[in-house]
């Protein structure tokens, strides 16, 4: 295999084996440009092909647009293009040389909030966009705190539509004030301000002569220098097991294996473990990816751990490492949560829980308070939990589980909620650790 | 220190192996779809990776729909045989002789719409309740807007605009009796990537995907192999040229390429330079501006 990189791969086309690959969520409602940026930067960096615009022209023409619409790559159902919105999460993708691109494109409105989350739920960038002549507005500010509760940890706000505000240093300064003043009540590791235009391109993939007062990234340019996973293996280490791998043929008699995705940190053969919530010491024997072995398996790769001994372990079960930071384990559980159902979250209702690879069931407790997510303030008077709202609730589950802060682990601090009737995922948590709970202690 | 990052690759990689994991802890009876196509192949490979060194837990299933290469049939034996899998095979054939399905007429008769009765079919004959698929999110645009985990309700349909949210990580398998899932473990790779992949790994694939001489004959734009399969008119004449395929569905719906690409190496610059996408060769998407939402709702592949 590596002989094949050396020999084969040196070609510019194919020279890139090596992408990091970047996550990133956009959202926004059909007048403020977010499909047609969207086909903007598949558009620029190559990633449309000739039958795709082909059709799209067709599509164009059918509805009577001039030219070729970029939104229309972005609507795929046949409801959304008759009536020209984003009903669901569209995934898109593309790649340059130095990355690839997973793109989840979520419709803006307020009832679509369900949307935004799950897209916001696995993205390493968010961008919020910005129509220029209007500036900040409820849309904004409700993307902006989804990106924050969900903890996206870089937000880039693209304040569009600078071509009909004469490419304005000014109202883009007013801009960039105004947001920052925001912000200070949200949490972003980092915040990115770009002026672009992405009906004619302006500071999308190409740097624009029309903002010579701006000299950052083109969006495409940050999205390619953004790091990724940069702290994900300075994390506690944290193992959810997932499969058990039983094998007893002439080449693996015996074979004993915990398969799972590494959620937090890293793992070494030979370091001293503890199984959660069984409290068991073992040893890490081996790590298998595939039939390959590995000395150190780190987040977020599916490897086969084996373990010194024997143990009772159940998927759910989770390894973490001996005498290091260990994960709180607790039955009563206070998080966040945006309701995904048509049907309300009930108080004193009973429903599955799922968190990492571990299930079991949960009684709502509390609704401690609403979010009002266009002005951000918190409603305490109004307890009744509909479908897009975000809510600050206390559950008990049948057994404790073992977690993290959303904001520590957002593997480990995420769980939902089915209905137990439906099976439906009704809610999306976020853990927020209560002071009074402790660390796992033993 | 390990130079601690993943490749675009194994990063996906990681993802769809946690995927299949999932199926296997969360059904009683998972399959896994095999055409004999790459996307299929790759999905094998990591579900040989994913549950290594013990046999995969599931059966392979292939809908024959009695016009395949016959390069597909000789790979997929092989390959069978090679991993110690499980093989069902669900034959349109069968569903055509004991009248389920009627057979289409004319130039552009396809089984490919068929298929999807025998699919539904053989899962439930053999109670199946997940099954595993290599379909990805920038093939179609409504596969776009697929689930990881898609379920389906008991006439075995696709609901796009009610599904399941998806959220981190978590997969919710949770159905009632008679329902299944349909699962999509590499929804987030491209052909790009499914090509590198195989690149970096050093699977073997059936000889259609490399360069190759045949008789062909075009038809809107598009050449097809000249084989029985296809009923040719009268103006369509057959000739020799060195062709491959870019993706493999069976002979009627299987657009060929004109190529020379003899290494995984010149496909994949092939492929880099190309301006049309992999389905653009695909007839069975052309009928259509929706042609496969329609069929998914019904329970396509």
């Amino acid at each position: 295999m590596d002989d094949k990189k050396a020999s084969g791969l040196a070609g510019m086309e194919t020279g890139y084996l090596d992408m990091e690959l970047l996550r990133f969520s956009t959202a926004g409602s059909v007048d403020d440009g977010k499909s047609t940026l969207i086909g903007r930067l598949l558009y620029d960096s190559k990633s449309i092909f000739e039958d795709q615009l082909q059709s799209m022209r067709e599509a164009s023409s059918r509805m009577g647009d001039e030219g070729v619409n970029l939104a229309l790559l972005t609507d795929g159902l046949r409801a959304e293009r008759e009536q020209g919105i984003t009903i669901d999460v569209a995934y898109r993708y593309f790649a340059t040389p130095k990355r690839k691109f997973i793109i989840a494109d979520t419709p803006g409105h307020i009832e679509y909030t369900r949307n935004m989350v799950t897209g916001a739920s696995t993205a390493d960038v968010a961008i919020v966009l910005v129509d220029a002549r209007k500036g900040i507005v409820e849309q904004t500010k409700r993307h902006s705190y989804i990106a924050s509760l969900l903890q996206i940890p870089n937000v880039i706000l693209a304040i569009n539509k600078m071509d009909l505000v004469n490419f304005s240093k000014d109202v883009f300064d007013a801009i960039q004030k105004e947001f920052e003043e925001i912000t200070t009540i949200l949490q972003f590791k980092k915040i990115y301000f770009i002026p672009i235009s992405a009906r004619d391109g302006d500071n999308v993939v190409y740097a624009s002569a029309n903002t010579p007062w701006y000299n950052g990234e083109t969006l495409l340019g940050l999205l390619e220098k953004i790091p990724v996973h940069s702290n994900e293996n300075s994390l506690p280490a944290r193992f959810p097991v997932q499969y058990i791998i039983g094998s007893n043929n002439d080449k693996h008699p015996d074979y004993r294996g915990y398969a799972g995705r590494v959620s937090g940190g890293s793992f070494k053969v030979g370091e001293a473990i503890l199984v959660l919530p069984s409290n068991k010491r073992s040893f890490i024997e081996a790590i298998h990816e595939g039939s390959k072995e590995l000395n150190e398996a780190f987040t977020p790769q599916s490897v086969t751990i084996q373990l010194d001994g024997n143990i009772d372990i159940n998927r759910g079960d989770m390894f973490v490492k001996f005498t290091a930071a260990y994960p709180r384990y607790s039955s009563t559980i206070s998080l966040h949560v945006c309701w995904l159902n048509a049907v309300p979250l009930r108080i004193g209702g009973k429903y599955i829980v799922r968190q990492t690879t571990d299930e079991t069931s949960a009684i709502v407790k509390d609704i401690r308070f609403k979010v009002n997510i266009n002005t951000l303030e918190n409603i305490e008077d109004d307890k009744t939990v509909n479908m897009n709202d975000i809510a600050h609730i206390t559950i008990k589950t049948q057994k404790p589980l073992k977690y993290d802060d959303y904001s520590e682990n957002r593997i480990t601090g995420s769980l939902v909620l089915i209905d137990e009737n439906t099976f439906e995922t009704v809610g999306a948590g976020m853990i927020v650790s209560d002071p009074e709970v402790f660390s796992y202690n033993i | 220190m390990a130079h601690r990052k993943l490749n675009h690759l194994k990063e996906l990689e990681s993802e769809s192996i946690f995927i299949i994991r999932e199926v296997a802890a969360q059904f009683d009876r998972p399959a896994l779809l095999f055409s004999g196509g790459k996307d299929s192949i790759v999905m094998a490979y990591m579900a040989y990776k994913a549950f290594y060194p013990a046999a995969i837990p599931f059966p392979f299933v292939h809908i024959d729909t009695g016009h395949n290469f016959e390069e597909t049939l000789t790979y997929r034996d092989k390959l069978i045989k090679q991993l110690g899998a499980k093989l069902v095979v669900g034959s349109v054939e069968e569903s055509i002789r004991h009248g389920r399905v009627g057979e289409e007429k004319g130039y552009y008769a396809s089984r490919n719409k068929l298929q999807t009765v025998t699919l539904l079919d053989t899962l439930e004959k053999h109670g199946f309740d997940a099954a595993l698929g290599g379909g990805r999110r920038d093939e179609e645009k409504a596969r776009a807007k697929e689930r990881f985990f898609s379920h389906r309700d008991e006439f075995g349909q696709w609901d796009p605009k009610n599904q399941r949210p998806e959220l981190w990580n978590i997969l919710n398998g949770k159905k009632h009796t008679g329902e299944h899932f349909r699962v999509f473990p590499i929804s987030n790779w491209t052909e790009m990537d499914v090509w590198q992949y195989i690149l970096q790994e050093n699977i073997p694939l059936p000889s259609l995907y490399y360069t190759h001489q045949r008789e062909v004959f075009e038809r809107d734009q598009i050449l097809y192999a000249a084989l029985p399969p296809i009923p040719r008119k009268p103006t369509e004449k057959v000739e020799v040229r060195s062709v491959r395929c870019r993706t493999i569905g069976d002979i009627t719906c299987t657009g060929l390429t004109l190529s020379t690409a003899n290494t995984l190496e010149e496909i994949i610059s092939e492929i880099a330079g190309s301006r049309v996408t992999e389905r653009g060769g695909r007839l069975d998407d052309k009928r259509s501006e929706t042609a496969m939402e329609d069929r998914k709702k019904e329970g396509y592949f």
